[in-house]
């Protein structure tokens, strides 16, 4: 992949790739190499020497049922957000594909929670859900709910996953109507001419040629509620009650920074570390695939 | 023309309606807590609380601002456009540079120099916190801005990117500029930089964002309540224990916290989209 006509010499473009080689170099493949050297010892507690202790901390943590319940609990947690927002969002953009005029004000409405932190939005759902102050807690407690995620791990749950998606729906929103807009409105007028109605028509029309779309948004969306949920989990729940939303990411920075486990937490960026390799995979793959369509 | 698939009286209404109601369920959280910036804390202990602004708008953002809980949010704000700044146009910097030397040059080791860029599009910062702080730490940059962005800095999106676009170029561009004698700077500044105008726009929407929304890394780089940056600043605005947290200043900040972000995408919405689509390919 290189093109036809370049220009010579070799110091100068040494010189230009310099800063990005240096700053790649000290700030990712050195605490790349750090975590994987780590991984592989276990600091004495005063941290004056390390023990070699090979693939004892893989041994060890994947033998920890904390460990494998963070996993599990990642995988709910992933698998709702991924649910939630991407439902939400199709049908919105379903409805917002169906309009002509005004389709641009609803999506100027729509697509602006993207630019909210999640950290932030973590801190507005929690104000709503919160058992003192928040309003929707007082409307379920006045129905007969007593709503508590400081206590119970199945609404802390919901709360998080919640928080998370919704931020998340304006960036699948906008991705889901851009496929739909792409669907040939001839395909579709041919097939409501037949007298296919419209869930008829999505079903066999709309949805399987959104596939690709859907598709990328899966892999995207899970690395999302993967990785950058840490801030939604943080404000909220801090992981709790009784780690029931300790996701990998949060047990990696509770076990290293507050627990100063410093082995196992760098046998577990290890194993995330193959945990992205696979989802990149897969998404590069597709978007070949894409392109191919 | 488009009457065929049902867009006909009723149904439109349904529609528009059904969007309006989703649009009221996505905004009512921001919209609460606009409401609980205008209000006292005494009437956010009674719950329900009121759903219409209350007076107190003036004294709560000033609060905030001036005094907040740690430290002031004005102070915060800087430090997190500085962040932001920092690592949009620092990002772009060196990508347009880098994809620059790689797509135009041929040099000794530049296949390696390229997959060395390009492994980093797979490792997001929280997967290698811990080692990551060590490094900054080792170089004393702890609570202070260049240790709050070199490290988001290294990666390759923004390479990728450009390098993308710098092939798409015709060669006759840069097949002229040789056969007039130009410098291959001149080249760079002269006709490339123009011609990517559009897309360092775009990206930079989308860098600014991601910058501005960092949470996990300043939360671990920054002890020091004068370094915070807004978005993680208000979680330490929350009282330890069962204290009441102060929930009208708290509020005022987040939405100071999201405003910067939310104008940027609502005011570039084009730039914005393409940005989207272009960093996701």
């Amino acid at each position: 992949m290189d093109k036809r006509v370049t220009f010579k010499g070799w110091k100068l473009p040494v010189l230009l790739i310099l800063p990005q080689a240096l700053v790649t170099a000290i700030f990712f493949f050195w605490p790349a190499g750090q975590a994987i050297y780590q991984s592989a010892f276990i600091p004495d507690p005063f941290g004056l020497k390390s023990q070699f202790v090979g693939l004892g901390n893989f041994e060890y943590i994947l033998s920890d049922p904390y460990y494998l319940a963070s996993f599990k609990t990642t995988a709910v947690f992933s698998l709702l957000v991924t649910a939630v927002s991407m439902g939400v969002a199709l049908w919105l953009a379903l409805m917002a594909d169906r309009i002509i005029k005004g389709s641009g004000t609803y999506r100027t409405f729509l697509i602006w929670p993207y630019a909210v932190a999640p950290a932030v939005a973590g801190v507005l759902w929690l104000f709503m859900f919160n058992p003192s102050v928040g309003i929707v807690s007082f409307y379920l407690d006045t129905i007969g709910y007593d709503w508590n995620h400081k206590l119970n791990g199945g609404e802390a749950m919901w709360l998080v996953v919640l928080a998370s998606s919704w931020g998340r729906i304006s960036y699948n929103f906008l991705f889901f109507l851009a496929g739909l807009q792409a669907v040939p409105r001839s395909v579709i007028e041919a097939a409501a001419i037949d007298g296919a109605h419209f869930w008829r028509r999505f079903w066999t029309i709309v949805f399987p040629l959104l596939s690709p779309t859907t598709f990328f948004l899966l892999v995207v969306n899970i690395v999302y509620a993967f990785f950058e949920t840490f801030g939604v989990i943080h404000t909220i729940t801090s992981g709790g009650p009784q780690q029931s939303t300790t996701i990998l990411v949060y047990k990696v920075f509770s076990d290293g920074f507050v627990g100063q486990d410093l082995g196992s937490s760098a046998a577990q960026s290890v194993i995330l570390l193959f945990l992205v390799g696979i989802l990149t995979v897969i998404q590069f793959k597709f978007i070949e695939k894409r392109v191919h369509y | 023309m488009s009457g065929m698939v049902e867009r006909t009286g009723k149904s439109v209404w349904l529609i528009h309606i059904g969007l309006m109601l989703g649009i009221a369920v996505v905004c009512f959280p921001i919209y609460l807590a606009f409401i609980a910036s205008t209000v006292t804390q005494q009437d956010l202990v009674r719950p329900p609380m009121p759903l219409l602004p209350g007076d107190h708008f003036v004294e709560n953002y000033t609060r905030a601002l001036f005094s907040g809980v740690n430290a002031p949010v004005w102070k915060m704000l800087v430090n997190s456009m500085i962040m932001a700044l920092g690592i949009a146009i620092g990002k772009i910097i060196i990508s347009l540079m880098s994809a620059f030397a790689i797509v135009y040059f041929k040099f000794p080791f530049k296949g390696v120099f390229f997959w060395l860029i390009f492994m980093t599009l797979m490792l997001p910062v929280e997967v290698r916190i811990v080692p990551t702080y060590e490094v900054i730490a080792g170089f004393g940059m702890l609570n202070s801005y260049s240790g709050l962005i070199l490290p988001l800095v290294a990666s390759a999106t923004a390479t990728f990117l450009f390098r993308q676009f710098y092939m798409t170029i015709p060669d006759e561009l840069a097949e002229a500029a040789r056969v007039d004698g130009a410098k291959p700077m001149r080249f760079f500044f002269d006709i490339l930089l123009p011609m990517s105008r559009t897309n360092i726009a775009a990206l930079f929407v989308i860098l600014f964002i991601y910058g501005w929304n960092q949470y996990l890394w300043p939360l671990l780089m920054t002890t020091d309540p004068e370094m915070n940056t807004i978005v993680m600043g208000i979680k330490q605005m929350f009282p330890s224990g069962d204290d009441l947290a102060d929930w009208p200043v708290i509020m005022a900040t987040a939405l100071l916290a999201m405003l910067p972000p939310v104008l940027v995408v609502v005011f570039m919405q084009n730039l914005f989209i393409k940005g989207l689509v272009d960093t996701e390919k």
